[in-house]
C-alpha cells in the first residue's frame, strides 16, 4: 500500500528558514550573514533558530554596513564559500549595489570564466505596510536588467523553500526577492527535503482560457483574487506566477497567450522600464500574431510611496484594478 | 643574500620592462582603453611577495600589472590580455584592469576605487572560515584611502580579527589630486587606529625595507591578531593612466625621484661586483618580454561566439 506523503502548512517565513537550514546542513561552506540574523533571530524572524543550530561562525551578525559586508561576502564567494547575504530590506541593498553589480555579477565574464561568485542576496523587497517611500520599493527591474545575475521572486511557501534551495545551490549570484507581507502567510508544504523549484520556470497558478495575467511575489496573490472576481463575470483568467525574472520563462508566457490571446502584466514596482515593460516587449516581438488586444500593464502609481493609508492603497495595484484591466483587454 | 637581491632585481626589472613595453604599445594603439602603469612602484609588490606563503591571497586595484607578474602570472598571458586576445588571462574580455589567477592566488584587478578593500576582507574571512592559515594582501592607493567602504572593511576586519594586510600604495597623487588636497590628515597608516589596527609607514622605494615591514605585518595576521596597515611611500613616474599628461606636478619632481630614489637603481648599487649576473638578468628579461610580445601578437582575437560565454556558470 502506498503511503500518501503527509502535507502540512507552513508560513513563508518558516519555509525560508527551513531552506537555509537544510542547505547549511548539506554544505559546510554555506553561511548566513547580515544585520540581526543571529542573536536577534532575524529582523523579520526569518533566521529563527539558525544561530543555535549552526553557531556564530556560520550565522554572522554584521554591523550596519551594507556596502562593506556585501563586498566581504563577495570576496568570500570568490574564495569558494557560499554566502547567503540577508538585507534587512532590499531598500538597503542600494548601499551595496556597486558590489552586487560591478563585483558579483561581472567578474565571471571579466575573468574569462575563472572567477565564479556563488552567492545569494535575499531579503524583503517591495512595499510592507505604511513604512513610506524609503522602505517601500520593488527592485526587481533594477537587478533583472543586469547580465550575470539571476533574479527570483517567490510567492508561495513552496516557491520560497524550493527557489531558495535552488538559489543556494546555484553557482551564480542570485537576487532573491522576498515580501514582508507574505512572511506570515501560510501555504501547503511538501515534506520533501529535496524540494527544489528550478530557477527559470514559471508556474501556472490558475488555468484559464480568456486572458493571461503574469505576476510575481505578492502580486500573484492579488492576481488570483482578480481571477476570482473575473470568474464571477464569466472571464477565466490564466494566472502565471513568473517565479523567476531573470532568466524569464518566455515559453510559458508565449504558450499561454497562444491560448488566451490577451495579456495583463502585474507588478508592484513602477511601470517605467519595469518587468511588465520587458514582458510586453518580449510578447510583441515573439507573440505579436497571437495578440488580439494591446498588452496592459498594471503597476504601482508613478510616485514615491506615500505614508497615508488611503494614498498607499491608491499607489499599490489592487485586485479590482487588475480585473478591470483584464476586462478591458477582453473588450468587456 | 646576494641571490635574494638578484631575485628582487629580476622581479622588479621584469615589471619595469613589461610596463615600458605596455606603454609603448598603448601609444601605438595596440592596447586600448585605460592602462595604468606601475613604473616606479615596483619595490612595493616585489618586497611583499617575498613574505607570502602558499595559501596567501592577493587583491589590488586597476594598477595591477606589477602585482600579476610578482604573483608569478605569465607575462605572455598578461600581455595577450592587454591586447585583447583570446590567449589572455581573461580570454580578452577583461583587459588591463580585470585579470585573475586563482591558481596563483591573485583575485584581481578591480576597476572600482576601493572595492577590493571589503572583497579582500572577504578573502581573509574565507581563510579563517576554512582554517587554511592564509593571509590576504589587499592593496589600494592613497586615493582609495578616502573611500567609505575602506573603513567599513577596517571595522569588520578588526572586529572579526581577519588575517588581512592592507597595503596603501601612497604614490602621492589620486589621479591628479595630491594627498594634501584630498586627505584630511596625511598619515594614512594611522587611519586604522580607531579600530585598533596597527599601522606603519614604510619607505616603499626600498625593497628590503618593504619586505621587513611585510614580514612583521604577515606575522601579526598569522598569529590571529587581525588586520595590519602598511602605508608604502612610493611614486609613479608616469601619469595616472596613459592618457594623463601629469601637469599637476613638475618635471623636476619626477626626475628628482627617479634620480635619487629609484628602487631598481638603488638595489643595483648594492649589487656592485655582480655586473655579469645583472647583465644576464637584463638579457633574459629582454628575451622574456620579446617572447610575451610575440605570443600576444600571434594570439587571435576572441572568436565572436565568445561574446555570450562566461556570463553565468552552467548549473
Amino acid at each position: 500500500m502506498l503511503m500518501k506523503s503527509p502535507t502540512q502548512t507552513l508560513t513563508v517565513r518558516e519555509a525560508l528558514r527551513d531552506a537555509m537550514a537544510e542547505e547549511m546542513r548539506a554544505d559546510e561552506n554555506v553561511f548566513l550573514m547580515g544585520e540581526e540574523v543571529g542573536q536577534y533571530q532575524g529582523a523579520y524572524k526569518v533566521s529563527q533558530g539558525l544561530l543555535e543550530e549552526f553557531g556564530p561562525k556560520r550565522v554572522v551578525d554584521s554591523p550596519i554596513t551594507e556596502h562593506g559586508f556585501t563586498g566581504l561576502a563577495v570576496g568570500a564567494a570568490f574564495a569558494g564559500l557560499k554566502p547567503i547575504v540577508e538585507f534587512m530590506t532590499f531598500n538597503f541593498s542600494m548601499q551595496a549595489i556597486d558590489q552586487i553589480i560591478n563585483s558579483a555579477a561581472k567578474t565571471l565574464y571579466m575573468s574569462g570564466g575563472q572567477m565564479g561568485c556563488p552567492i545569494v542576496f535575499r531579503g524583503p523587497n517591495g512595499a510592507a505596510s505604511r513604512v513610506g517611500a524609503q522602505h517601500s520599493q520593488c527592485f526587481a527591474s533594477w537587478y533583472a536588467h543586469c547580465p550575470g545575475l539571476k533574479v527570483v521572486a517567490p510567492y508561495s511557501g513552496i516557491d520560497a523553500k524550493g527557489l531558495l534551495k535552488a538559489a543556494i545551490r546555484d553557482p551564480n549570484p542570485v537576487i532573491f526577492l522576498e515580501h514582508e507581507i507574505l512572511y506570515g502567510q501560510s501555504f501547503p508544504m511538501d515534506h520533501d527535503s529535496d524540494l527544489i523549484v528550478p530557477i527559470g520556470k514559471a508556474k501556472i497558478e490558475r488555468p484559464g482560457d480568456h486572458v493571461t495575467i503574469t505576476a510575481y511575489s505578492r502580486m500573484v496573490g492579488v492576481s488570483l483574487q482578480a481571477a476570482e472576481l473575473l470568474a464571477e463575470q464569466g472571464i477565466e483568467a490564466e494566472v502565471i506566477n513568473l517565479r523567476s525574472l531573470r532568466p524569464l520563462d518566455t515559453a510559458s508566457i508565449l504558450d499561454s497567450i497562444k491560448k488566451t490571446n490577451r495579456l495583463v502584466c502585474v507588478e508592484e514596482g513602477w511601470s517605467y522600464a519595469g518587468i511588465g515593460s520587458e514582458v510586453s516587449a518580449m510578447v510583441m516581438e515573439r507573440g505579436f500574431d497571437d495578440l488580439d488586444a494591446p498588452v496592459a500593464r498594471i503597476a504601482s502609481a508613478d510616485v514615491p510611496m506615500p505614508y497615508a493609508a488611503n494614498l498607499e492603497a491608491l499607489t499599490l495595484p489592487q485586485a479590482e484594478s487588475v480585473a478591470e484591466a483584464a476586462k478591458a483587454v477582453c473588450y468587456r | 643574500m646576494t641571490e635574494e637581491l638578484l631575485r628582487y632585481y629580476r622581479q622588479m626589472l621584469l615589471i619595469r620592462r613589461f610596463e615600458e613595453k605596455a606603454g609603448q604599445f598603448y601609444g601605438m594603439g595596440l592596447i586600448g582603453g585605460f592602462c595604468h602603469l606601475y613604473i616606479g612602484q615596483e619595490a612595493v609588490v616585489v618586497g611583499l611577495q617575498a613574505v607570502l606563503q602558499d595559501k596567501d591571497t592577493v587583491i589590488t586595484s586597476y594598477r595591477d600589472h606589477g602585482h600579476m607578474l610578482a604573483c608569478g602570472m605569465d607575462p605572455k598571458g598578461v600581455m595577450a590580455e592587454l591586447m585583447g586576445r583570446a590567449d589572455g588571462y581573461s580570454k580578452g574580455k577583461g583587459g588591463s584592469m580585470h585579470m585573475f589567477s586563482r591558481e596563483k592566488g591573485f583575485f584581481g584587478g578591480h576597476g572600482i576605487v576601493g572595492a577590493q578593500a571589503p572583497i579582500g576582507a572577504g578573502l581573509a574571512f574565507a581563510h579563517n572560515y576554512l582554517g587554511d592559515g592564509g593571509v590576504t594582501f589587499a592593496y589600494f592607493g592613497d586615493g582609495a584611502a578616502n573611500q567609505g567602504q575602506v573603513y567599513e572593511a577596517y571595522n569588520m576586519a578588526a572586529l572579526w580579527k581577519l588575517p588581512v594586510v592592507y597595503v596603501i600604495e601612497n604614490n602621492r597623487y589620486g589621479m591628479g589630486t595630491s594627498v594634501a588636497r584630498a586627505a584630511a590628515g596625511s598619515e594614512l597608516f594611522r587611519r586604522g587606529e580607531a579600530y585598533g589596527i596597527p599601522g606603519k609607514e614604510v619607505n616603499g622605494m626600498d625593497v628590503l625595507e618593504v619586505k621587513k615591514a611585510g614580514a612583521k605585518a604577515a606575522a601579526h595576521c598569522r598569529a590571529g591578531k587581525g588586520p595590519y596597515i602598511l602605508e608604502m611611500d612610493t611614486y609613479r613616474y608616469r601619469g595616472h593612466s596613459m592618457s594623463d599628461p601629469a601637469n599637476y606636478r613638475t618635471k623636476e619632481e619626477v626626475s628628482k625621484m627617479r634620480k635619487e630614489n629609484d628602487p631598481i637603481e638603488n638595489l643595483k648599487k648594492k649589487l656592485a661586483g655582480y655586473e655579469e649576473e645583472l647583465n644576464n638578468i637584463d638579457r633574459q628579461i629582454k628575451a622574456d618580454i620579446a617572447g610575451a610580445v610575440d605570443f600576444a601578437q600571434s594570439s587571435p582575437e576572441p572568436a565572436p561566439d565568445q561574446l555570450y560565454t562566461d556570463i553565468l556558470v552552467e548549473a
